[in-house]
């Protein structure tokens, strides 16, 4: 069964039509990615699936709820955690506070302390940091911050919204190899990237979205093979 | 005057004007609004005092009864006023907030008349400290306002509501990715600023007994630009803007010369200071996020 099944969504900024029905759905356990350029909606779909942007139509069934005109906070609630693209952690506080804000969503104490130090273990860098103010962090450290950040509260799928950008190409091998550990240890993910190689490789299933709509679909490696991919997506 | 009594008025004038600061700042940072009717729930709680004291005559139940009345009518304004405003214009919600002000005015002056009423809430006398005569009332207002703010900057820092307060001025939408019900922070903002706003009235009222419909126009107009200066969505920015102001207050009424002109000098502060540092003395400077 579907961890996450979204049908015909379709977003409106006003008048202008962002996401044109698209329908995809993400099995437990797997890496989706969905590519596609500057402007085709990924961003739009992400934010509109965990309750940030209304949709005008269409559903969004998550876990078995329907999420579709849930407030986000709630979605959160439910096990689902976003990277946000840009990483938008909060800037003035800790590293540690970070992840303690990325803890909001669990109940008193819960684990905190055990949950805490599994993010140090995975992210080390993180550790070393843990009382500097995170605006002063690098844009990689701050990357990092934001996926531990995200997986304070336990997701069943974490989204993550362009995490290799504007990281330097060692950064961006190590960012997809963090996904594909998390993976491993049971968090099924949706990724959004412009890097169609890197996240095509490690994709279990991938979309393709242009102009609001969803143009192909497949593994991974059916659409790394694929003629339109390659040229749009891959350079040749 | 002695120069200590002239301080001591004007910190504990200053804390007042604190109080009210701290209401701006917070709904400020968090909101993104100028909530222009914030000066007239200190009046609304001056006038749940009077009621209070009329019947049952005692200054404390007086006190609880407006902070809680306060709460719930600041808790009231926001969801019926500014909330359906959220995504609207700035200009729309502050016309808005000023529309606010004048209808809470006017409620005010149909229920209770136009003449001042005069609520005296206690004559606490003065104390004696060497050849220094000390009004009661200051070092109560000092002290209790002191001891308000410590608590509420505890609160910000140290409890998951004061943290996810301080998340939701940073970053609403990261904010909401957390968890954190974003409507919610907002009117425990509303709550907690209306309530800082009736032990104002409190203070005020303790100082000079005389109780009209405009008894926050002009201490709100005060505590907001005393929230500029301090750096508009900063706590500590607020306490210091508030004390600033009062201190300048008291020092200006004790010399004639300057005296009838305190008003305009403590408006100067705030053109001065901006010129300095546009964004406050204790205001961050903020990339806009996109």
């Amino acid at each position: 069964m579907a961890l996450l099944e979204v049908k015909d969504l379709e977003v409106y900024y006003g008048v202008i039509n962002a996401l044109k029905g698209i329908s995809f759905e993400v099995n437990e356990g797997e890496i989706v990615t969905l590519i596609g350029a500057n402007g085709a909606g990924k961003t739009t779909t992400m934010q509109s699936v965990i309750g940030l942007i209304p949709a005008r139509h269409g559903s969004v069934i998550y876990d078995g709820h329907d999420i579709t005109k849930m407030p986000c906070h709630k979605i959160v609630h439910l096990g689902m955690s976003q990277v946000p693209e840009g990483r938008r952690v909060f800037q003035e506080l800790t590293v540690y506070e970070n992840l303690m804000m990325g803890a909001y969503s669990q109940g008193k104490k819960a684990n905190f302390k055990e949950d805490i130090d599994s993010i140090y273990e995975r992210f080390p860098r993180l550790a070393e940091r843990r009382n500097q103010i995170a605006g002063t962090l690098s844009g990689g450290e701050q990357q990092m911050l934001a996926m531990g950040r995200a997986l304070m509260s336990h997701p069943k799928l974490l989204m993550l919204d362009e995490p290799s950008m504007g990281l330097s190409p060692l950064l961006v091998d190590q960012v997809f190899e963090i996904i594909k550990d998390i993976n491993k240890d049971g968090t099924t993910i949706l990724l959004v990237e412009q890097n169609a190689g890197k996240s095509l490789a490690i994709s279990d299933r991938a979309y393709v979205l242009e102009t609001g709509s969803i143009v192909l679909s497949g593994t991974g490696a059916e659409l790394a093979a694929s003629d339109k991919v390659k040229k749009a997506y891959l350079g040749g | 005057m002695n120069i200590f009594e002239t301080l001591l008025n004007g910190l504990s004038m200053g804390s007042t004007y604190a109080m009210i600061a701290l209401g701006y700042t917070m709904v400020y940072g968090i909101a993104k609004m100028l909530n222009f009717a914030h000066g007239d729930v200190i009046m609304v709680g001056g006038y749940m005092i009077f009621l209070t004291m009329a019947s049952v005559g005692n200054p404390i139940l007086g006190l609880a009864i407006a902070v809680v009345f306060c709460m719930l009518l600041g808790i009231t304004i926001e969801k019926v006023a500014y909330k359906p405003l959220r995504g609207a214009s700035p200009l729309a919600v502050l016309i808005t907030a000023i529309g606010v002000s004048y209808l809470l005015q006017s409620t005010a002056q149909m229920i209770f008349g136009s003449a001042p009423k005069m609520v005296i809430v206690a004559d606490l006398g003065n104390v004696m400290l060497g050849s220094i005569k000390l009004p009661v009332y200051t070092l109560v207002t000092l002290g209790c306002s002191f001891a308000i703010m410590i608590a509420l900057s505890l609160f910000v820092k140290y409890t998951k509501i004061g943290r996810a307060m301080i998340a939701v001025s940073e970053d609403k939408g990261a904010a909401q990715l957390m968890g954190i019900n974003v409507n919610g922070i907002i009117t425990i903002t509303f709550a907690i600023g209306s309530a800082l706003a009736a032990f104002a009235g409190f203070f005020m009222l303790l100082k000079s007994p005389s109780l009209t419909n405009t008894l926050g126009a002009m201490p709100g107009i005060k505590a907001f630009t005393a929230a500029v200066i301090g750096g508009i969505g900063s706590i500590p920015g607020a306490m210091l803007g508030g004390i600033l102001m009062g201190v300048v207050e008291a020092i200006s009424l004790t010399i004639p010369a300057i005296a009838p002109y305190t008003d305009a000098i403590e408006f100067s502060i705030l053109i001065i200071i901006l010129l300095v540092r546009p964004s406050g003395i204790l205001g961050k400077k903020r990339r806009e996020k996109v």
